[in-house]
């Protein structure tokens, strides 16, 4: 298995309860919330976790990008990315991802990511996702648009990477008379692209063709739903005509180890029911506005994601250990389960959460340590 | 229900009575069933409610991208289903469109009767952000009367085929009117254009777009009509059916004259 230590950098401090009274802690919750001076702290914290994670023997670290939002301090990724390659010096750095469809100049994607790999010479692991629903609340891109846009500019940045400039691209929604990236990527013929995701039947089609074979992370997900999209990608690669390789798979997943079972549970509990309860929650308007999803897949996921979908119910630890959505855990407890879903479907990518909600640095930091060294060597191939 | 083909492109339509013909434009929410508001105007007019493209059951066609598609979809549809004149009547999206439509050439309208129409922008007024609402909360915002509301509250759509429906009029509305947020910005400056008597009618109330839009439409169209209704929401035609029906049809009476 290959190790990726992830990171949201959510804002810890924030006054949970006062935060409640609003209608989530995205888009709409007054930025009066955050405080420079303890932001400033939170960066430094958690930079130094994933430069530490290094050191530990991960594979890769990773940041990803959201807006308007507590649940994640990464508005622009590529800055965080640009101070980790400062930091670092052989881990990969992964930016899981960038919102495509959301802006309105990928160019302008293409460009950054090309300067990362070159800065980085070659260390960088590009992710393209289309943003979650509340940011097209918060950007005012129309989510109607959405798959359009993402396949569009996607088509343009491959393009932009591996194609000699200058040339012309001639789009619906994007249109340039010179397309001619100075830099371009180091890597040949260009960075690796995962492709996080919720779970959507055209994403894992799309992302499982043989012209592409990109990487599919399944995300915030019960162990029954990432065995069942891991497996869709599987047979999906098999119509493609081949078999997909285990690092064509993904598993993105908050992770805590103790020495015990009860003490891992007891440890993790603020930290993991405030991410579910306080930093996650949004209402469907916010989540899915139409158009974000095909209608079917909107009715599936409505179904079976009541979770995410209200502030009327509490999730707890116990709920989310259960439903395998957070491993948490002795290391032998953590390997078994993690065990369990490689079985089950042969993923070879393990992102872990290892800092998530509130948890402080203390508690991560030792949990990072616990990972790599008594989880992670049963784990490698 | 009935069918409205115009150049291949096929929607659903609900028609009554006779006598000099309305064209009746739905707004945001889909196309209604057969109000009492239609009922009265088809005592003395053919009235014509289809369902816009892209909404409800009606085709879905890929070119029609934008409002201004929709403008000259319905430009299509009265020089191929009229030969005299019509009265157009468009509530909120459907004003739009209508205004839209009329801006562009107003050879086929008899008149432009405008119910909350929504594209154009007073700002530092912004409509209310319908798309984020709750089912509940839209629904308390549509009406004054708050009467309506919980009707509409206690009686979601049921079956599979009318979630469906619902769900593709919510993808429609997200298309037209998400950015900018239920408005052209181009549009204002050629409302001048609109050579037909014009009535504008506004619920006093109204929490999705705001009454006093009203001003700027009587500012820059010539000579309208502007009926403000008392204690009237976003829907006047449902809310205050009997007498905005009244006023419309007063209306349409003294123009044809």
């Amino acid at each position: 298995m290959k190790f990726t230590c992830f990171h949201l950098m959510p804002y810890r401090a924030l006054e949970r309860e006062a935060a409640k009274t609003y209608r989530s802690a995205w888009v709409v919750l007054p930025n009066s919330f955050y405080d420079p001076i303890k932001g400033a702290e939170e960066y430094d914290s958690y930079l130094d976790q994933l430069v530490y994670a290094e050191e530990l023997g991960f594979d890769a670290i990773a940041v990803n990008e959201h807006h308007q939002t507590a649940y994640g301090s990464m508005p622009a990724p590529n800055l965080i990315a640009s101070a980790l390659i400062q930091r670092t010096k052989s881990v990969k750095i992964a930016v899981l991802g960038r919102a495509l469809p959301i802006v309105g100049n990928p160019i302008n994607i293409a460009e950054e990511f090309a300067m990362l790999d070159v800065l980085s010479k070659g260390r960088l692991i590009t992710g393209f996702v289309r943003g979650i629903g509340a940011e097209y609340h918060s950007t005012g891109v129309n989510p109607a648009f959405s798959h359009e846009r993402f396949h569009e500019a996607h088509d343009l940045i491959i393009k932009a990477w591996t194609a000699p400039g200058p040339f012309e691209f001639e789009g619906d929604h994007y249109r340039f008379r010179y397309v001619n990236l100075w830099p371009r990527p180091y890597q040949s013929p260009h960075p690796p692209v995962w492709i996080p995701s919720m779970g959507s039947r055209e994403t894992i089609v799309w992302a499982s063709a043989p012209e592409r074979k990109y990487p599919f992370l399944v995300t915030f997900s019960s162990e029954a739903a990432v065995v069942r999209y891991l497996t869709m990608y599987k047979e999906a690669a098999r119509e493609h005509g081949y078999a997909a390789d285990g690092d064509q798979l993904g598993w993105a997943v908050p992770l805590y180890v103790a020495d015990t079972d009860t003490r891992a549970r007891a440890e993790a509990k603020a930290g993991l029911e405030s991410l579910f309860n306080d930093f996650l929650p949004m209402p469907w308007e916010m989540l899915l506005p139409p158009g974000y999803t095909s209608i079917s897949s909107l009715k599936v996921t409505m179904k079976m994601r009541t979770s995410l979908g209200s502030r009327a119910r509490n999730q707890t630890i116990d709920e989310l250990i259960a439903n395998g959505t957070a491993v948490v855990g002795s290391p032998a407890t953590v390997r078994e389960k993690i065990e369990r879903v490689r079985e089950q479907t042969g993923v070879n990518l393990l992102i872990t959460m290892l800092q998530f909600g509130v948890m402080p640095d203390n508690l991560a930091r030792r949990n990072m340590e616990l990972f790599a060294t008594e989880v992670m060597p049963h784990l490698r191939n | 229900m009935d069918r409205l083909v115009t150049r291949g492109t096929c929607v659903r339509a609900l028609r009554g009575g006779v006598g000099s013909p309305i064209l009746f434009l739905h707004g945001a929410g889909g196309m209604p069933g057969w109000l009492p508001f239609f009922e009265r105007l088809s005592q003395h007019h053919a009235l014509l409610v289809p369902e816009h493209p892209c909404f409800g059951a009606s085709d879905d066609p890929h070119w029609i991208r934008d409002v201004s598609d929709l403008a000259m979809y319905y430009l299509d549809v009265l020089d191929a289903h009229y030969t005299s004149p019509v009265h157009v009547v468009g509530h909120s999206l459907g004003g739009w469109i209508a205004t839209e439509a009329a801006v562009r050439n107003t050879q086929r309208f008899a008149s432009l009767t405008l119910l909350a129409p929504a594209g154009i922008r007073v700002k530092g007024l912004p409509p209310g952000d319908n798309f984020i609402w709750s089912p509940e909360e839209a629904a308390r915002n549509r009406f004054h009367d708050q009467s309506f509301a919980e009707a509409a509250i206690k009686a979601p759509p049921q079956s599979d085929e009318d979630i469906d429906l619902e769900l593709q009029n919510k993808l429609a509305a997200v298309k037209f009117g998400w950015e900018p947020r239920w408005f052209n910005p181009d549009l204002e400056k050629w409302l001048h254009r609109i050579s037909v008597p014009t009535h504008v009618i506004w619920g006093k109330e109204d929490k999705i777009l705001p009454c006093a839009y009203a001003r700027l439409w009587e500012e820059r169209v010539t000579g309208p009509r502007v009926t403000i209704i008392d204690a009237c929401g976003h829907l006047p035609q449902v809310e205050r059916a009997s007498e905005v029906a009244e006023q419309v049809a007063t209306f349409l009476q003294r123009v044809s004259r």
